[in-house]
Order: C-alpha cells, then structure tokens, then sequence
C-alpha cells in the first residue's frame, strides 16, 4: 500500500498547465468531477419532480384540463387534457430519473467522488481517467433519456420496472416504441457508468488509504461508500443482463420473456419465455439499487449528525455491522417485489423471512442516531436538520416495510398507493434529505462558500412539512385499495370519497415544489456570492477539512496528513476543544478507543 | 397567458423569499462575524421547531384517521379474509407503538439538546448491552410477526383441489375480463391463444375445440360467485401482465402471458348483505352526496348527470398493462346458491356458442 501510496504523491509534485476544457469538462480532478455529478443530478432532479407535479395535478383534478398541460406536453395534451398514456410515460420517467439519474449518480456519484479521496486522505481517485469517463457515460445516458422525451410516440411508459410483455411490444403501448429502445440503451451505458464508478471507489478506498488510516478508522461515510460499490458491483450487471435480454425480444425475435401472446388481432411467433425471469432479474438488481440509493444518505447522515451533536456516534462497529449486515441482506430479499407474481408460494415464504431480517439492522442503526443525539450539544445547522430529517423518514418509511415485507400482507396492498407511500418516504424522501444534508455540509469544501442558513431553514422547514402531508395521506388511499399507475380514479364510483385526499396531496406536492426553487435559488446565489467559508466551518474531524479550501490538484499542498486516530472524537474529555482532528497525535497517556 | 401567470408567481415568491432573507438577517442581533454556522438563537428555534414537528406528525396521524378513516376498506369477504385483517391490524398495532416511542424520543432529543454556547456533550461511544438489547427485541418481535404470517400465508395460497370447489378462469386482456366457468362435468377444456381466431373471434378466450371438456364451458362478462362455495380460480392473460385484484376478498394475483396462476378463497357475504351493512350504507350515501354535487356542475354545463352508485364487489386490474390500465375492471355479484345456479342456466355455454 505504502509503495503505490508514494508513487502517487510524486505523480501529482508537478502541476500540468489547465486549459478550461481540461478543468472544467474532461476534468480527471475528483473535486470537478463531483461538482460534474451533482449538478447533472440536480437538473435531472428538477425534471423529475417537474413531471411528478404535472401527473399530481392530473391526478388530484382528473376532469379538469390545465393549460400547463397543453403548453409543456403539446399534442399529448389536446386542449389541455392529458393523454393517459402520457400519464403513465411521466410516471415511468420520473420513476427512472428520481431512482437512477438523481439517487445513484446525482447522490452517491457526487459524494464518493468528493469524499473518498479527502476523507481518507488520498490525491485523487486510484483513476482519473475511469473517473472521468463514468461521468461522461452518465451524462451521455443523461441526454439519451431526454432524448427519448422527445420522440414521436413518446418516451417509454411501462413504469420504471419496464416489465414485459407490456415494455416489449410496440403494439401494446406507444411508449414502447423508439422511447423504450432509448431507454434501454441510456440504461445500458448507465450502467457502465455506473460499474466504473463503483471499480474506483473500492480500488481507491482499499489500495489509497493514507498512514494510519486503518479500516477501523474510516469515517462511517466511506463505509457506507465503499459497500455501497460493492453492492453495485454485484448487483448491476444483472440489470445489464436484462436489458440485454429484452432488447433482443424486441429486436431480434427471441423469446426469453415472451411466450404465447396475441395482441391486435395477431398471434405472435413467441413461445416458451416467461415474463417471471425478467422480473426475477430486474429486482435482483432493483432491490439493491433501493440500498445503493440509501446506505449513502446514511453515510451521509452518521457523519452529519456525529459532528453537529458534538458527541461521537454511537456504537460505530455496529454501524459498521449494520450496513454490512443490510448489504448482504439486501441482496437475497428481491423476491418480496413478486409474492403474487405467481413465482411459487414457498419462495413468498422464503423471501418473507429474509425481508423482516433485514429490519433488525435497520431498527439497530436508528436507535442508535436516537443515541448519539441523546445528551448532545446539538448544532442546529441546516445540514443538521435535514439529516434529522432522514431519520424521522427512515423509521416512519421503514415501518411499514414490515407490512409490504409480510407474504399474507402484501397480498392486499401490492401494488397500491400504500407501496407508494411507503418507498416515497423509506428511500425517496430519506435519501433526499441525504443528499440536501451533504450539499448543506460539504458545500463549503465544494465551492468555498458557505450557504446561506437562513434560506436553508426555510427550505427544510417548508420540504418536512409537505413530505408527510404529501405521503401520509397516500398510505389511507391505498389501504382503502386504490392501485398505483392509475390515469385517474373516476372509472370506479367506488373511489369517489377519496377524490379529496388526492387534492390535499397535491397541494402539499406543489409546495414543497416551491420549496425546492429557495434551494436552487440558494445554491446558485452561494456559489457566486456566497460568504467565503472558513477551513473547518463545523469544526468538524475528518481529514476533507485539513485540505486546502483553493482546488488544487492533489488536495494537500504539502504531505498528506497522517491519521493517528478514529473520526469521532467529539467532546472526548482531557482536550480543551470539543473536537480533536484525526490527524492530531494522541496526547501523553491519552488511549485511542478500541473498536 | 397561463405562463405568463406562473412566470410572475415564480418571480413574486423569488423576490419575496428575499425580502424574508432580508428580513432574517436584519432581525439577528449584530454579530461581527456572522459565518452561516448556526448559533445559540438558531439552535433555540429551530430545537423548538423540532418539538413542534411532533406534534404535527402526531396531529397529522390523528387527523387522517378522523378524516379518511372511512374510506378504508369494509370487513374482508372472504373466509380466509379475516385472517388477514388481524395480521394486519396486529402490526398496524406494533408499528404505531413504535413509531409513536421512536419519534418522540427523536425529536425530544433534538429539542431537550439543542445546542449552546460553552455546554459540552457527553463522550459515550459505545454500550454493548445496549445494543444488544435493541438488536433482540426487534428480533424476536420480527421472529413472531415471521411466524404468524408464514403460517397464514401457507393456508391461504395452497390450492387444494376438492370435489366441491367450483373453478373459475379469470382471463385478462388488454383492457377487459373474462371468467370462464368449468360447466358441469367441472372440468375447463385445454385453451390457448391460437384459437383465439376459430369461429370468426366467438371463441372469446381461445377454448380448443378439439377437447370434449370444453363444451360445457361458459364464458361471462361478469363474475357470479355463490356464497359459502370454495372456488379456484385459474388466470390467464393473453397479451401482457395484468393482476386480479379483488381488495374485498383480500386477494390478489397476476395474470402471466404463457402461464397458469391460481388463487383460492371461498366467499362469506353476499353482495346484498354487504350492502346493508352499516359503515357500506355510509359510505354509499356519502359517494353519492359527492356525486350529486359534481352533476350538479355537470347539468350547469350542459352534461349528463353521473348515476347514483350501488355498491359492487369489484375485480381491477392493478398492474400497468396500457392506456385504459385505469378502467380494467369486471362486476363481481356474490349470490346465494340458487340465485347462481339460476344465473348460470340463463348463460350460452360454448358448444351453443360456436353453432
């Protein structure tokens, strides 16, 4: 390790003279490339929650035609009425921009980018060059599925799972036309990006380690990045391997998916695939992504709530364990997506048990952030809060996993606005709030500038409130059996007496919306004019702080500080500060805690 | 004109979120150097803030009940129906408890320590008992919760084939239902999607021929189920996933191109009974006073009125299968047994069909 350690430090001695092409687009800097990463992410993030306030309009006044329609969907929205299956194409597009575009490269691309070289005090990532080109496969997926918005039929529509036969016959749906083969084709160049990526971080994290960073050291971040990775690693190619599959159905006439089908009067030639291997392959992977979107954020969140409590978090091997614990899990679980997919019975059973297993670690690493808050000196900081945030929404999301994780359970709410409710608030709203923690909170490493706190507390203040009222009342639509997917509800009579829990929805989605532009607003004014940021504006520990604020290539001007201790030394008694960096020797007779 | 109303919204709340910005900064008390790190003042409103949140999710729990307790779904009809309802009130139970423990402590703690100037937080890092404690606890609560629902789940998803059961295909297409009936040697002929064509497209769900057992089958528009009777049902769909399902009866199965999936249960109360049962009286008079109010808008502009609602058991599709996913739908009418053996005398079975 010390001997590629060394070699790097001497390849970054001499700087290269920049050009604005080589620092600001093919950027090899770990730095750049996150900037490159969250911001991509954000704006993919404005389109995704853009397209979840149109269909929520049309959901909450199903009757009623909106101008907005007409002027942002055009024809798909003759006179302001929305075509249903533009409906089900917002849907689906959100689903994949929100999940992929947003949580896993937006989120994760962005901090372990940033994080990993600085945390464990490394130069840059093990390859600058990987790191550049997982980017740029990003961003070229990025542009390819809004590409596909733009098509003549229409973008695909089949819901973010794409399941076929639905997603493989043009004549099913016009969404899976040209729109589905670009989604197919983003996905797979998403996916390389994505692989590459993950390569990087675990290469980086094993081999980069600077002196005395041992793994008993590392922040809960990286450990959450790493395995993170790892999990990615295993997981998505199998996606990769579906894609695959389904774009040779739709193309080239095979028949793994397919079997015995007639559609528009016409009896197509496929026989003996089955539309349950490609569900089983699809939440192979889909069930992992759900803990790739998560176990950033809560990386994320141990950091932040560690260091604004003033307190070391508490039990870190059994944070460590948790995520372990929940990435292995995470991968055996996937089945719990298809109970009544008619996959035999005993294997509900199977999967039933794992599914619950996996609340053990989850409930550990909630009581334990409930610890660590517990006789703090808490700084309130908007980071903080949203990092409190996630915690309020992981138990109350998390909950009711215990109800959709249930075989007998799920057979009633499958499906409904109750797996709604529940994934919006466990993994969409959680990691969210993840993400806004970091931006918060590394803002300053960043971009040098501090955000404004103000703006801040209003943006969180205003997002807790709407992502209950927003999510709350859908648990009681789908308890009383309304399905997910749906253009609008008036097709049953039954459903009337609900049309007014959809309208206070809405509302709340449409202010939180509005919450969203005092962030951007906010974001975008503190990197101009925001305040310049001190070295270690939260007085925090870990090493990102010891670094030069100035970007420079190579991180550190001088040596890259050694690590003499863990990274949650906070209010450790028998030192005058309340906080002791890593990199500060222990003092005489002081002992390193044992874990 | 309605961009040019949003664009002018979206500037007003720019500009006024300055202003409160403004306003924020001007209200501060003059500090000399004011870092955007939070200070005591941030820490004491927004700690209270998070003791008021409590409240909110508290209130908004209490109010959704209030409200929309009501439009939840009536007792199951179904044997194995009421199984589920304890499961899942049970754990409904379970997880307010502990949501109810675990945000309160959350935010209590934010607000009980919210920070200040020269207090110092307590180093406690570790307490294995601890720990331990709240890693067994949701173990075991997890291990019985496991228990009872991989017990229920094995009674109500084996399918036991017996003599009385009826047998009923449920076929799904893009974007209606069948049910085919077994007849009375109560055997379904063979079926497949290449005999889809046969007889000029009569041959509604694609029975062979060929195969005496499908003669006697009889094909409906709607689902005739007679109370107290097991019944099997065998699905099939010929163009892409569907699911059936029926939220009264607590049950729920997709519908796979190339496959035959199965889901039993026996029905307890007819559709009349459950008409007259109190909370489904109350819930049909409130639909309706919602549908006499939007016809009323309707006979304003010109338009039919909406018909007063009956209640029906319902069969939807719940799994995004195209366009009018939104209104795959099929009555279910549970009757007595002679009403449904009267039913059925009136229906054409396939040989009658095909002539």
């Amino acid at each position: 390790m010390s001997v590629i350690g060394s070699a790097h430090e001497e390849d970054h001695g001499h700087h290269h003279k920049e050009t604005f092409m080589t620092k600001y687009i093919f950027s090899q800097d770990h730095k750049m490339i996150s900037k490159q990463y969250l911001i991509t992410g954000l704006f993919m993030g404005i389109i995704g929650i853009a397209m979840s306030l149109l269909f929520r309009l049309q959901l909450a006044w199903p009757e009623r035609p909106f101008g907005i329609f007409e002027v942002l969907l055009g024809k798909w929205a003759p006179e302001g009425v929305m075509d249903p299956n533009v409906y089900l194409a917002l849907v689906t597009i959100h689903g994949t921009i929100m999940v992929f575009f947003v949580l896993t490269a937006g989120l994760s691309g962005t901090f372990s980018n940033l994080l990993i070289p600085l945390q464990i005090g490394a130069r840059d990532m093990a390859s600058g060059l990987l790191n550049m080109i997982s980017f740029w496969l990003f961003f070229l997926s990025s542009v390819i599925m809004l590409m596909s918005l733009f098509v003549e039929a229409g973008p695909a529509a089949a819901g973010w799972t794409i399941y076929p036969p639905l997603s493989a016959l043009p004549q099913a749906q016009p969404g899976s036309g040209l729109g589905m083969t670009l989604w197919l084709v983003s996905m797979a160049i998403f996916i390389a990006s994505s692989l590459l990526g993950s390569l990087n971080y675990i290469v980086t994290v094993i081999n980069l380690r600077t002196k005395g960073m041992t793994m008993s050291r590392l922040p809960l971040t990286i450990w959450a990045f790493f395995v993170t990775a790892i999990i990615g690693v295993v997981s998505f190619p199998v996606l990769l391997s579906a894609a695959l599959l389904l774009i040779m159905d739709r193309s080239f006439g095979t028949s793994f998916f397919l079997s015995d089908i007639f559609i528009q009067g016409e009896v197509l030639h496929y026989q003996g695939g089955s539309p349950v291997l490609y569900e089983h392959l699809f939440w192979f992977l889909g069930h992992p992504e759900v803990y790739i979107v998560l176990l950033p954020a809560l990386g994320i969140t141990s950091e932040i709530i560690a260091t604004n409590s003033r307190k070391p978090i508490f039990g870190y091997r059994a944070m460590v364990a948790s995520i372990l614990a929940i990435a292995f899990l995470s991968t055996i679980v996937w089945g719990h997506h298809m109970f009544i997919s008619g996959m035999n019975p005993f294997l509900g059973s199977v999967f039933t048990f794992t599914t619950l297993l996996i609340a053990i670690p989850s409930a550990v690493k909630a009581f334990n952030y409930i610890t660590t808050l517990w006789k703090g000196n808490l700084q309130l900081n908007p980071a903080m809060l949203f990092s409190i945030g996630l915690v309020s929404t992981f138990i109350s999301g998390g909950l009711t996993g215990i109800i959709l994780g249930d075989s007998t359970l799920d057979i009633n709410v499958h499906d409904t606005y109750f797996v709604v409710a529940h994934f919006h608030l466990v993994m969409g709203i959680s990691a969210l709030y993840g993400l806004f923690a970091g931006v918060y909170h590394w803002f300053p490493k960043m971009f040098g500038k501090m955000m404004n706190k103000n703006l801040g507390y209003i943006h969180f203040w205003f997002t807790a409130v709407c992502a209950y009222g927003v999510f709350f009342p859908m648990h009681f639509i789908g308890m009383a059996g309304l399905p997910r997917r749906y253009y609008t509800n008036t097709a049953f009579p039954y459903f009337d007496d609900i049309a007014n829990v959809n309208i206070v929805i809405t509302v709340f989605a449409l202010i939180a919306g509005l919450a969203q532009l005092v962030f951007l607003y906010n974001f975008i004014h503190s990197i101009f004019y925001g305040k310049k940021t001190e070295q270690n504006p939260w007085s925090s520990t870990t090493l990102e702080w010891t670094a030069e604020i100035k970007h420079i290539h190579g991180n550190w001007n001088g040596p890259i500080p050694h690590v003499h201790r863990w990274p949650y030394d906070y209010s450790k008694p028998g030192h005058d500060v309340d906080f002791v960096p890593q990199n500060s020797p222990l003092i005489d007779g002081e002992k390193e805690l044992q874990h | 004109m309605t961009i040019l109303l949003i664009l002018s919204v979206l500037i007003l709340i720019t500009i006024s979120i300055w202003q409160i910005t403004k306003i924020f900064e001007l209200s501060q008390p003059i500090v000399k150097n004011n870092t955007q790190v939070a200070d005591d003042r941030d820490n004491d409103i927004n700690g209270k803030l998070m003791f008021a949140f409590l409240a909110f999710i508290y209130l908004i729990t209490l109010y959704s009940f209030w409200a929309w307790g009501d439009v939840l779904l009536p007792d199951a009809a179904s044997e194995h129906g009421s199984k589920y309802d304890s499961l899942m009130w049970i754990t409904f139970a379970l997880i307010f408890f502990v949501q109810t423990i675990t945000q309160a402590l959350l935010h209590y703690f934010v607000f009980k320590y919210r920070g200040e100037k020269g207090k110092k937080a307590l180093f406690y890092s570790d307490n294995d008992r601890l720990e331990a404690l709240w890693t067994i606890i949701p173990m075991i609560t997890l291990a019985i919760l496991i228990f009872f629902g991989l017990y229920t789940w094995t009674e109500i998803m084996s399918v036991e084939e017996n003599e009385d059961a009826l047998i009923v295909e449920l076929y799904a297409q893009q974007f209606n239902w069948k049910a085919r009936y077994a007849g009375e040697d109560g055997v379904l002929g063979d079926a497949n999607i290449r005999f889809l064509q046969d007889f000029d497209g009569k041959n509604l769900v694609g029975i062979d021929s060929t195969d005496p057992n499908g003669y006697d089958d009889v094909v409906t528009q709607e689902l005739h189920l007679p109370v107290g009777r097991d019944v099997i049902f065998k699905m099939r769909s010929q163009d892409v996933l569907h699911s059936a399902f029926m939220p009264h009866f607590r049950a729920q199965m997709n519908c796979v191109p190339g496959m035959i999936t199965e889901f039993q249960f026996t029905p307890i109360t007819t559709t009349d009974q459950m008409r007259q049962k109190p909370e489904m009286l109350a819930k049909v008079k409130k639909i309706n006073k919602i549908r006499s109010e939007n016809s009323k808008k309707l006979i304003a502009n010109g338009e039919e009125p909406l018909e007063p609602y009956i209640f029906d058991y319902i069969l939807l599709c719940n799994k995004i299968c195209g366009s009018s996913h939104y209104n795959m739908q099929m009555k279910i009418v549970v009757e007595t047994p002679s009403e449904f053996e009267k039913w059925m005398n009136q229906q054409q079975n396939f040989a009658e069909m095909i002539q």
